[in-house]
């Protein structure tokens, strides 16, 4: 387990949406170059714990230290200023589109012009940067110019992960990277994830498939009922006493664990 | 990409009707052919220098209508707005003796403001463009009655009015105007190729970069041949090709274009990847209201008036109707401005050919809402196989 400052720290952090407590105190944090699995049961406050840390909610009271330094992050924009990048299960990609346009939308390269509307597109400077950067995290696709509508399931995740990657972020903060995937894509992905973290990265993968969450996180914490329920090395742990955490049978577990 | 890959990717989107541009082209060939047969005056150069200028107005305004189709919007204004606009530059030139492009100005100008304005009420209250622009289809047909006061109809007399839809160069001029447009041509294909390579990318063969070059050298030939032994190469088709290719830049290769693409593909992931997507709406409906005032001034010019029919009967429908033939998706996010031109001529040369054959009005309506509906339904029917092969 990583030591040192962690890139990304939650100490204390509630969220509370009108009677639910979606979040209870949590204590969170996440290390440069090392995989975080973020486990629990539906409703325990995985996504609204993502949704805080990316600036969708406001954290209600706790801190969040961002490289050592306290930082407040109340909207999306103070998250990616920041360097925490967020992929939502639904991906958000434009499937008309192809992989470069995807990867570039919203901050297209262009060539000097007066105007808006002369400025063109700098097509062969995001395709050159779009080949490397996928080259790099030896992701393949087809063809850079095929709609990402056409590429399968793992390949649309790939390039989701890529494009989150070109704001040179810090923390990656992934949403289910593997839910409806096959074996084969799902394996593609789970590469990918290690890559980002030889890449020196802080990633935290929400999952529900514990096999996936064993298979590439250093560590595993599992919330419940919006509490720490638990945080073990995934090396030196089994998954009956992540599952035992999850569902709060045998707090024992949790000892252990810790 | 290996040569088999490509090869399969072709076939794939020919099925898939990616390729919608060459079924249109085979399609316009089957038009003209069957109406070249009924009648040997169609292909005539007499005759299709008429088609073009017939379909000058219509493809101006269908221009504006491709923006609206990407963002899987509708604009059921443009007609109307047509209208309007025309009689706003008739009656600030011949009754107010205005200068006849101030006037042209001004009535361009308020078909921007009409189309920002539409756009605005679209998008800041979510309610579908479908009903603000069926409420500015009544609204600007009542505006436009307001302004002609009571005569109802005003001559066009300046020439440089009139002059837009009846000025025709000489054959000198033509030929130099071909010129540039091919060495144009040849040039942009040239300068992106350098592009590609020196960015160390795979670009096209050259022999697919000559085939193109040889394709627009010998079209732009022929139509110039055929423009000059009738009257001349006509200002109204300069007029429309040029909006053609500057707006197709525009969408194609800008950062803009970009952005109405994307908002038409996934509005919620271009907001996530910071389009101000509102922004993009409002542009898109000022530019569908500004195309429609100069397609609406070019159906002025070429009628010598404007009246109280001006921008009305069935200009909106086929305006629309036009892109869609030619490929532009009604579910947005797909399409080309080129379809603008595409369209406009499949439309232009059946109501053209069976004006030649004097068939009725019932029956050239039945004739164009049938070609509609079959257009419509192979985008369909495209989009449910992509759908069927994991594409949306």
């Amino acid at each position: 387990m990583s030591t040192g400052t962690p890139l990304l720290e939650l100490e204390g952090v509630s969220k509370r949406f009108g009677p639910v407590q979606a979040l209870d105190r949590v204590d969170f944090a996440v290390h440069a170059g090392e995989v975080v699995g973020l486990v629990g049961d539906n409703g325990a406050g995985k996504s609204t714990m993502v949704k805080t840390i990316a600036g969708i909610h406001a954290a209600d009271e706790g801190t969040i230290r961002f490289d050592g330094q306290q930082v407040s992050i109340s909207k999306p924009q103070d998250a990616t200023g920041l360097g925490i990048a967020t992929v939502y299960q639904d991906l958000a990609l434009c499937d008309n589109l192809d992989v470069v346009a995807n990867l570039f939308l919203g901050r297209e390269e262009v060539s000097p012009g007066i105007g808006t509307a002369s400025r063109q597109l700098d097509e062969a400077r995001m395709e050159h940067q779009t080949g490397e950067l996928l080259s790099n995290l030896a992701v393949t696709i087809p063809s850079l110019r095929s709609e990402v509508g056409t590429l399968s399931g793992g390949q649309r995740q790939q390039v989701a992960v890529a494009r989150s990657l070109l704001g040179e972020p810090k923390v990656v903060l992934l949403d289910e990277p593997t839910a409806a995937l096959g074996v084969a894509q799902t394996a593609q992905v789970l590469n990918l994830i290690r890559r980002l973290r030889e890449r020196e990265l802080g990633v935290v993968v929400i999952s529900h498939n514990l096999v996936d969450v064993f298979e590439v996180a250093d560590r595993i914490f599992v919330l419940r009922l919006g509490k720490a329920a638990g945080e073990f090395a995934a090396e030196s742990t089994t998954e009956e006493h992540v599952v035992a955490a999850i569902t709060g049978v045998g707090r024992k577990a949790e000892e252990e664990g810790k | 990409m290996s040569e088999g890959v490509r090869t399969r990717d072709t076939v794939r989107r020919l099925v898939q009707g990616d390729l919608a541009s060459l079924r249109v082209l085979i399609g316009l060939a089957l038009i003209w052919a069957i109406f070249q047969f009924e009648n040997d005056r169609f292909l005539s150069a007499q005759n299709l220098t008429n088609l073009m200028l017939q379909i000058a107005a219509t493809g101006l305004i269908s221009i504006g209508v491709v923006y609206v189709l990407l963002l899987g919007e509708i604009d059921l204004s443009v007609g109307a707005v047509s209208g309007l606009a025309a009689a706003v530059m008739a009656v600030l030139n011949v009754k107010h003796g205005w200068n006849p492009y101030l006037a042209i100005a001004a009535a361009v100008a308020v078909g921007m403001a009409i189309g920002v304005l539409q756009g605005s009420l679209f998008s800041r209250f979510v309610v579908p463009s479908f009903v603000v622009t069926l409420a500015g289809l009544l609204a600007w047909q009542g505006a436009l009655l307001q302004v002609l006061g009571s005569t109802g109809s005003i001559n066009l007399t300046d020439p440089k009015i009139t002059g837009l839809a009846n000025t025709f160069y000489s054959d000198a001029v033509g030929w130099i105007i071909a010129a540039v447009v091919v060495a144009g041509y040849g040039g942009v294909l040239l300068l992106g190729h350098r592009r590609r390579v020196a960015a160390g990318l795979e670009s096209q063969s050259m022999a697919g970069i000559a085939v193109r070059f040889v394709l627009v050298a010998v079209v732009t030939i022929v139509a110039t041949t055929i423009f000059n032994s009738d009257r001349g190469m006509p200002l109204a088709v300069l007029i429309l090709l040029a909006f053609v290719v500057g707006m197709e830049f525009v969408v194609k290769r800008t950062g803009f274009g970009r952005h109405v693409f994307a908002v038409g593909g996934n509005a919620e992931a271009a907001r996530r990847a910071g389009i101000r997507v509102n922004g993009i709406r409002i542009a898109v409906f000022g530019i569908a209201g500004t195309m429609a005032a100069i397609g609406g001034i070019m159906a002025a010019s070429r009628l010598l008036a404007v009246n109280q029919n001006s921008g009305g009967n069935e200009l909106l429908l086929l305006a629309i109707a036009g892109p869609v033939i030619a490929g532009t998706s009604l579910f947005g996010g797909r399409g080309s401005v080129w379809t603008a031109l595409m369209g406009a001529l499949v439309i232009g040369s059946i109501s053209n050919g069976m004006d030649l054959l004097a068939l009725s009005s019932a029956v050239k309506f039945m004739v164009t809402g049938g070609v509609l509906l079959l257009a419509v339904l192979v985008d369909a029917i495209a989009r449910q196989q992509r759908q069927g092969s994991g594409r949306v």
